[in-house]
């Protein structure tokens, strides 16, 4: 059988995201030959950098980091290959009636900007931030291991369930109860419990949807709030940080490690679909007709794209192919990206600052978010939606010529699939574009007379584009039901495939999306654990 | 009392955090904001402007102005070429260091010196049957450090032409909005930078000029914590933190010789006769006792250290001052670190120490103190190589 086991390369990786990145140089460093087989014309996924407007550097998809492991970049050595983290701590909340809430990493400062709304809830914040890291704390570890497995018979898995168990308890009730009500409960009534006033609960409430096709008020959102507080860039200082050089500067920086390592990566190199024999992965071919084999396959795509596109559903077994089609992508995000020809000003606050080099949050009340989420949910994109918008120009120049500025504007929701039918996205794009613009323009007058270019991505376009399965930015949902060893699916969890040499280090498993990287080392580890290179 | 510095009524309303401290006299900003982490991104990323008039400056000009300063200076400063600066300590007659601050040849027969404490007594003793003019122009000059990325654009920006012509370690006249400065290509942040001379009473003109150009290219003010960071990156020492001045001390252990200090690569033994010669020439022989060195704090032990307690990692938010000992793996202790800093831009925990001789070499495995609630630890220190961050853009031309 060595026709089969042998050839050039011990694994092949299909798609040069951060995440199959991450695992190949991890494959490397163990002394694997490892090839990288990239679509685009660059490497990155969706962690990308692309100078769309002459001068000015947009992240087009993922526009800041927050859990890419301090351990990664240490074994990888990022550093030295170019990767640097600005700080981004302040996040605005601009107000209709004028007024604005800050948060920054002064607590006084924060605790009087709370406090025109409500000084109780002023006095609480922090208590609650330490409540949260210390949950956090806890959660923590999962994330840097595989997911526990209760439907494992391994008496090592057991113990590890069983130690864990023991945290738990070692926790106490008060613990337990948090974390049940944190996975049951929706993000405003898990906050509504803490504070009164919904200038501060609508802006917290959206990280528990974002990514999701949820509401604030759905139940289980209370659970993604925790990922906030888990965030950390200088071993654990800091939630939320600026890729200098954008997003795609992380990519290059890993790839960077990984050529160093002798990982091997061609891009503009489309793998149509797996190469099987006798039932099993035996390497690729391109869409170019050529076969490269090599001892393990490795999927750096979605679920979805893994087995419906990459195997095909005619080498599944219809068990599988039902369990992944049930696997929930529905992206309800897009992004907007501007060229702006000088910096906009706030209504809210004029003055150019610190407090414009955070996120600028609009979100602000509990009913608009909801009201948002009911255009979604018939199929149309939010007519006001929320945007979490970014000037990353302002703390890493290179990005924009000087005294000019880019814009990063995530928006929520905009549904992938469309009352029109998700083809109907280009026709609707630019509506989406204005819409959005239109919304901030509520907070910054002068942002239309500043756009010198528009870049407007729907779900549509990440599909098309950056090939993300229904424009889901996460690869699938981080929805509870989609978490942990249930991602992608009971019982495969372990980055291993029902088909065999087929692995999956993306996103869409353990633990999940975001730049983080996780998926990609911990895949290759359980590789290397099994001897399948 | 701190006075304030010719800068003041434009640092002062910026200043909102109201940190200051006292800097050679003058009240000199920590940091504006309550944190200084954005204006040390400034000087990594953009460019950060700094308020450096508090350093000591003097004119040293005449016939014998050359001589004057070879004979004070370790380094051959009689060489130095009109429109450059060099970098350099000066010692006692026993070699030990006095201090260290720049030298530039603004004309054949006018030199100014930078110092970090008062030196015009120093100059003045050896000046003695020179023909050289000794001027203390601390007060009458004000100056500005302008260091990162963009600084060049900025003083392009604001009117200096000279400025793409001036190399690393060069300085040139300019003017800005017609008022005459000094532009030096030097600074302590290890980055690509400037300093701005100028006389005081067009001190806030020059601010101004230089906030205006700098808009687009994202300058900040800055302060001193912000600048502390940035100089253990870039592997400087500090008076008064990292040695002391032999002229200050009673304990005779507590002096450094400038091989100690890694100022060796400015000494040359071969020309004629300076300060200090016999008594460096002498240790060269001997070998020196101490050397400074770089340490790297290992983050995965410190992580396990807090883990112990049941804690998150967590250091100082600034550089810190207070020395620390540093122990070989036997647990003996063989020297101490005198700075240390995270790093935000390397990731990593950093240190500038004096070690014994014999624990100097790159990747020697050190301990280095550290303390969890109450309880003093000690986690692994490698010595590194310094400057920790030394970007090609510094001396680029």
């Amino acid at each position: 059988m060595s026709d089969l086991r042998g050839g050039r390369y011990d694994a092949i990786v299909v798609g040069a995201g951060h995440n199959g990145l991450v695992c190949a140089a991890y494959l490397a460093k163990a002394g694997r030959k490892v090839l990288v087989l990239e679509r685009r014309h660059q490497v990155g996924g969706a962690t990308t950098t692309e100078e769309i407007h002459p001068g000015f550097k947009f992240s087009c998809c993922s526009y800041v980091v927050s859990l890419l492991r301090p351990w990664i970049i240490r074994d990888l050595e990022l550093p030295r290959h170019g990767y640097e983290v600005l700080p981004l701590e302040a996040t605005l909340t601009p107000f209709p009636d004028g007024r604005y809430l800050l948060r920054d990493s002064d607590p006084e400062r924060t605790r009087r900007s709370i406090a025109q709304f409500s000084p109780r809830d002023a006095e609480v914040y922090k208590r609650f931030g330490q409540q949260m890291a210390e949950l956090g704390r806890l959660i923590k570890p999962l994330i840097d291991q595989p997911a526990p497995d209760p439907l494992s018979r391994d008496p090592r898995e057991l113990l590890r369930i069983a130690r864990l168990g023991k945290q738990i308890r070692g926790e106490g009730d008060a613990w337990l109860f948090a974390n049940v009500k944190m996975m049951t409960m929706s993000a405003v009534d898990f906050l509504s419990e803490w504070f009164e006033c919904e200038q501060l609960i609508a802006p917290m409430a959206i990280s528990g949807i974002i990514g999701t096709f949820l509401g604030i008020r759905s139940p289980g959102t209370a659970y993604v709030l925790l990922h906030h507080y888990m965030g950390e860039i200088d071993g654990s200082f800091r939630a939320w940080g600026l890729p200098k050089g954008g997003t795609g500067a992380i990519a290059q920086a890993i790839a960077s490690s990984a050529r160093a390592l002798g990982v091997e990566i061609r891009t503009e190199a489309p793998v149509a679909h797996l190469l099987m024999q006798n039932g099993r992965a035996a390497g690729v071919v391109l869409a170019n007709g050529d076969e490269i084999r090599a001892r393990a396959v490795i999927s750096g795509l979605d679920p979805h794209r893994t087995f419906l596109h990459l195997v095909g559903e005619e080498h599944l077994d219809p068990e599988i192919a039902q369990q992944v089609r049930r696997f929930k992508m529905r992206g309800s995000s897009g992004k907007v990206n501007l060229a702006l020809d000088a910096l906009p000003e706030l209504t809210c606050r004029p003055d150019y600052g610190p407090h414009l080099q955070g996120g600028i949050t609009i979100a602000p009340s509990i009913d608009y978010l909801e009201r948002a989420y009911d255009d979604a949910k018939y199929g149309a994109f939010s007519r006001q939606p929320f945007m979490d918008v970014l000037i990353p120009s302002l703390t890493d120049p290179t990005v924009a010529p000087p005294g000019k500025h880019v814009m990063s504007i995530f928006v929520q929701y905009a549904p992938y699939h469309l009352k029109e039918g998700a083809a109907d996205w280009p026709n609707q794009r630019e509506a989406f574009g204005d819409a959005v613009i239109d919304t901030l323009s509520e907070y910054m007058p002068n942002l239309k007379s500043l756009i010198l270019h528009r870049q407007v991505l729907t779900p549509w376009d990440l599909e098309q584009i950056y090939g993300l399965t229904e424009g889901n930015i996460f690869h699938g949902e981080l929805s509870l039901e989609q978490l942990a060893f249930l991602r992608p699916m009971a019982g495969w969890s372990r980055y291993r495939t029902p088909v065999r040499n087929l692995w999956m280090c993306a996103s869409g498993t353990h633990p999940g999306g975001g730049i983080m990287g996780v998926p990609g080392a911990l895949c290759a580890q359980a590789m290397l654990g099994k001897r399948a290179v | 009392m701190p006075i304030p510095t010719p800068f003041h009524e434009r640092t002062q309303p910026l200043c909102i955090s109201y940190r200051w401290k006292d800097w050679a006299g003058y009240c000199a900003v920590c940091s504006f904001d309550t944190s200084h982490e954005r204006e040390y991104f400034a000087f990594r990323e953009s460019a950060g402007l700094l308020d450096a008039t508090p350093l000591y400056k003097y004119e040293v000009s005449g016939p014998d102005a050359a001589a004057l300063l070879g004979r004070m200076m370790v380094r051959d400063v009689t060489k130095l070429k009109v429109g450059r600066v060099a970098y350099s300590c000066w010692c006692d007659d026993d070699g030990k260091v006095i201090d260290d601050g720049t030298v530039s040849r603004l004309a054949a027969d006018h030199f100014r010196v930078t110092a970090a404490d008062p030196t015009l007594h120093w100059l003045q003793a050896l000046s003695r049957g020179l023909d050289v003019e000794l001027e203390d122009s601390s007060a009458r000059l004000a100056a500005l450090a302008l260091q990162g990325p963009t600084s060049r654009a900025i003083l392009r920006d604001a009117g200096i032409d000279e400025i793409d012509s001036l190399k690393f370690f060069g300085v040139t006249r300019g003017t800005i909005r017609g008022i005459p400065v000094w532009i030096s290509r030097t600074g302590y942040t290890g980055d690509l930078g400037y300093e701005v001379w100028v006389e005081r009473e067009a001190a806030v003109d020059v601010w101004d000029a230089l906030m205006a150009a700098g808009g687009r290219h994202g300058i900040e003010p800055a302060g001193l914590d912000a600048l502390d960071v940035a100089r253990i990156e870039a592997g400087f020492v500090l008076l008064g933190v990292d040695y002391f001045s032999s002229q200050k001390v009673v304990l005779e252990s507590r002096k450094s010789t400038p091989l100690e200090l890694g100022f060796g690569w400015m000494v040359d033994l071969e020309r004629g006769n300076f300060i200090g010669r016999d008594a460096i020439a002498a240790e060269q022989k001997r070998g020196s006792i101490w050397q400074l060195v770089g340490l790297e704090v290992s983050w995965v032990e410190l992580e396990q250290l807090y883990a112990s307690f049941n804690l998150p990692p967590s250091l100082p938010a600034t550089a810190r001052r207070d020395a620390l000992p540093v122990y070989d793996e036997a647990g003996h202790q063989v020297g101490q670190a005198t700075s240390h800093t995270w790093s935000p831009l390397l990731k990593k925990y950093l240190a500038l120490a004096s070690v014994r001789r014999g624990f100097e070499a790159k990747g020697t495995k050190l301990q280095i103190e550290h303390t969890v609630e109450y309880e003093r630890r000690k986690v692994t220190a490698t010595v590194a190589p310094i400057p920790f961050f030394d970007p090609e853009r510094k001396r680029k031309p």
